[in-house]
């Protein structure tokens, strides 16, 4: 069922964001397909998370155009960006602990039966669908009346991704969901995130652990200082390679030159997957 | 959630809860309780004194209805994580805006009533633009709007008429067409026939001591349904939850958080309108200190009702029982022949323990794991 497509559906085109005098980015380009992983690496304050903020329609770009199926659209909110397709999950401002599995996943989109002043919430199928779509992704849920405070942290993230998948996310973006679990927990994300990627969704993976990253995405986008060092495929780079971009920037110019040669093979040998995307910057 | 889904749902997966799980996690467990330990009490302490006579109950009622109107839209507003202070001081400036055009202008009193809701969609809404413009507390800006309230009332009252009482209501709203479903009585007629069974006390002239059912006690029940349907049943009962549970998380879906809450303070301070068209319907004057502490009347009945201060989680159903808890209280200690002074005390410990009970609850039911 994985389609990888070849050209990205949602991109950022040399996209710009200052806060006052703060560059928190500089003339990113990045892009994610249907159907693949897209993993974003960098140090602490390298923008990633201001990134996905717009993608997410949380910020708007200071300059730069952000395009859905190559079309220049803007993100005015983070409904805005859910109604486009674009679904975001992070880590704790997903879900309300106080509110029932159904409450949470129907939030802001609840179905309601009868109309007029009849017109009510539709327990059976939001308990019903909440409960199947969780269980499609792998988790069985006791109650889905039961408080969402209750469930482990990964049945949480589970729970966000199921919702996005059922509403009809395209592109899926997770904001280190893995960071706050333990080695279990973390492993069922990783599973949910394979099985999203299986239905055809394009998933944006923040982490800053390569064991998480390295085993499950297709490509990866290392930010630096506000800028981007480029994107390259999993076959371009290695597992070492992706840690030592993890690390911080100390190794960055001597990393420079090798990834000049990693290009230069690449050249040698075509492969179906994209070609290095390097920045012009550092 | 609702009953109908509970019996529907049979997957081989989901293990039948306890119904002691189920119900512990219902918020109104606490006030129930409460309920319980009230009635027991009181029936055996007091039960020969007059006060589960049916003259008795209806007093009861009504005192409880005076907090359970208020406490209604305030359990709304709290589980949407804002407070209204300001209400108290609504219904002595609601009481005065009808008071004013009718005795001093001569305004006819169904246009004098619809003003006053008038003036309380506006004050709502500006409590509520307030609070959510400048990301203050609705505390601490309610806070201000009670004291601006007040003092309005009795400054505007006291140039209009030079006193702080406007009196004389009462013939204005003989033949008005609205004031009816806001004062008098339901079901005279059932009382009256109990009445000639022998069911009930009756007066001299052949009428019962207790004649119907009282507007506010009717009102009462109303908005608790209403409350009730909007949580359980509607998508803006759940963007009610999602607003005070966590705002972010709503926003980011898409809940409208800021409609959301400006509605919910014009309904408190609708709710306190409300009130003040009974009371000044049934006292036929308006005082322009009416309403003081009702504010936290009605945050007491709240809280004893199971919502948490936090917002997120409560029930209107659970207010209702925290405003029959608190008029029952009332009249019980009136009844024992307990000095009356020892209510508030009493009260005070109440909300005390309720509020350590649903802290204790809520951990219980929300992190357990
Ligand atoms: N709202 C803001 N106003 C001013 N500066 C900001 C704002 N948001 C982010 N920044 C700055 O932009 C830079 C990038 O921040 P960002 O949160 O995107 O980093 P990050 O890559 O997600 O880091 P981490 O790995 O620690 O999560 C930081 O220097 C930060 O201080
Ligand atoms: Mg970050």
């Amino acid at each position: 069922m994985a389609m990888t497509e070849t050209s990205d559906f949602l991109e950022l085109a040399q996209v710009s964001k200052f806060f006052g005098s703060v560059i928190a980015l500089k003339e990113v380009s990045f892009g994610v397909r249907p159907g693949e992983i897209h993993c974003l690496l960098g140090d602490n304050g390298a923008g990633k998370s201001t990134l996905i903020k717009l993608l997410s329609g949380v910020f708007q770009p200071t300059a730069g155009e952000i395009r859905i199926a190559g079309k220049a659209v803007t993100l005015a909110s983070p409904r805005n960006a859910l109604d486009q397709g674009i679904a975001t999950v992070y880590q704790d401002l997903a879900t309300v602990p106080l509110m029932s599995i159904a409450r949470n996943f129907f939030m802001g989109r609840e179905k309601t039966k009868g109309r007029g002043v009849l017109r009510r919430l539709d327990w059976d199928f939001m308990n019903r669908t909440a409960r199947d779509e969780m269980s499609k992704m792998g988790i069985d849920i006791r109650d889905p009346r039961q408080a969402v405070g209750t469930l482990s942290g990964g049945e949480r993230q589970c729970l966000a991704i199921a919702r996005a998948v059922h509403f009809g996310a395209r592109i899926l973006i997770l904001d280190e969901p893995t960071s706050a679990l333990g080695v279990h927990q973390a492993s069922v994300v990783l599973r949910l995130i394979a099985r999203a990627k299986a239905r055809g969704l394009g998933v944006i993976f923040i982490t800053h652990n390569v064991h998480h990253a390295y085993p499950i995405a297709d490509r990866f986008t290392l930010l630096n200082r506000a800028k981007s060092l480029g994107t390259f495929a999993k076959a371009e780079i290695s597992r070492e390679k992706v840690t030592d971009m993890m690390a911080g920037g100390k190794e960055l110019v001597d990393l420079e030159a090798e990834l000049e040669a990693i290009a230069a093979s690449e050249t040698a040998q075509p492969t179906a997957e994209p070609r290095l995307k390097r920045a012009a910057g550092v | 959630m609702s009953a109908v889904a509970h019996s529907k749902m049979s997957d081989e997966r989901v293990r039948a809860i306890p119904t002691w799980r189920f119900l512990l996690g219902r918020p109104e467990l606490g006030a129930v309780a409460g309920t319980i330990l009230v009635f027991g009490f009181f029936l055996t302490f007091a039960g020969d004194s007059g006060m589960f006579s049916a003259k008795g109950i209806i007093t009861f009622l009504d005192v409880s209805a005076q907090v359970g109107i208020l406490a209604a839209a305030v359990a709304l507003l709290m589980i949407a994580g804002e407070f209204d202070l300001s209400i108290g001081s609504m219904i002595g400036f609601a009481g005065i805006v009808i008071a004013i055009p009718a005795v001093e202008w001569g305004w006819p009193l169904w246009s004098c009533i619809l003003l006053a809701f008038l003036v309380a969609l506006v004050i709502g809404f500006i409590n509520g633009y307030l609070t959510i413009s400048t990301g203050l507390p609705s505390f601490i800006v309610t806070l201000a709007s009670m004291f601006i309230l007040r003092g309005l009332t009795l400054a505007l009252t006291r140039a209009a008429t030079n006193r702080t009482v406007v009196s004389g209501i009462g013939d204005y709203a003989k033949d008005d067409w609205l004031a009816p479903i806001f004062s008098g009585y339901v079901l005279k007629d059932l009382f009256q026939c109990m009445g000639s069974l022998g069911w009930l006390q009756m007066r001299t002239d052949g009428t019962p001591l207790a004649p119907g059912i009282p507007m506010a006690v009717v009102w009462w029940m109303l908005l608790t349904l209403l409350g009730t349907w909007i949580l359980m049943k509607t998508r803006f009962g759940n963007w009610i939850f999602a607003s005070g549970g966590d705002p972010v998380a709503a926003r980011n879906v898409g809940v409208p958080v800021t409609r959301v809450k400006i509605l919910l303070f014009i309904g408190t301070a609708f709710a306190a309108t409300l009130l003040a068209v009974i009371q000044v319907l049934e006292a036929g004057s308006a005082d322009t200190l009416r309403g003081q502490l009702k504010e936290f009347e009605a945050i007491i009945a709240v809280v004893v009702g199971g919502t948490l201060l936090t917002g997120g989680y409560g029930s209107a159903i659970g207010a209702a029982l925290g405003a029959l808890i608190f008029g029952t209280v009332q009249m019980g200690i009136f009844f024992t022949g307990v000095d009356t002074d020892w209510f508030k005390v009493f009260m005070g410990a109440m909300v005390l323990i309720a509020v350590l009970f649903n802290t204790y609850v809520r951990r219980k039911v929300t992190y357990s794991r």
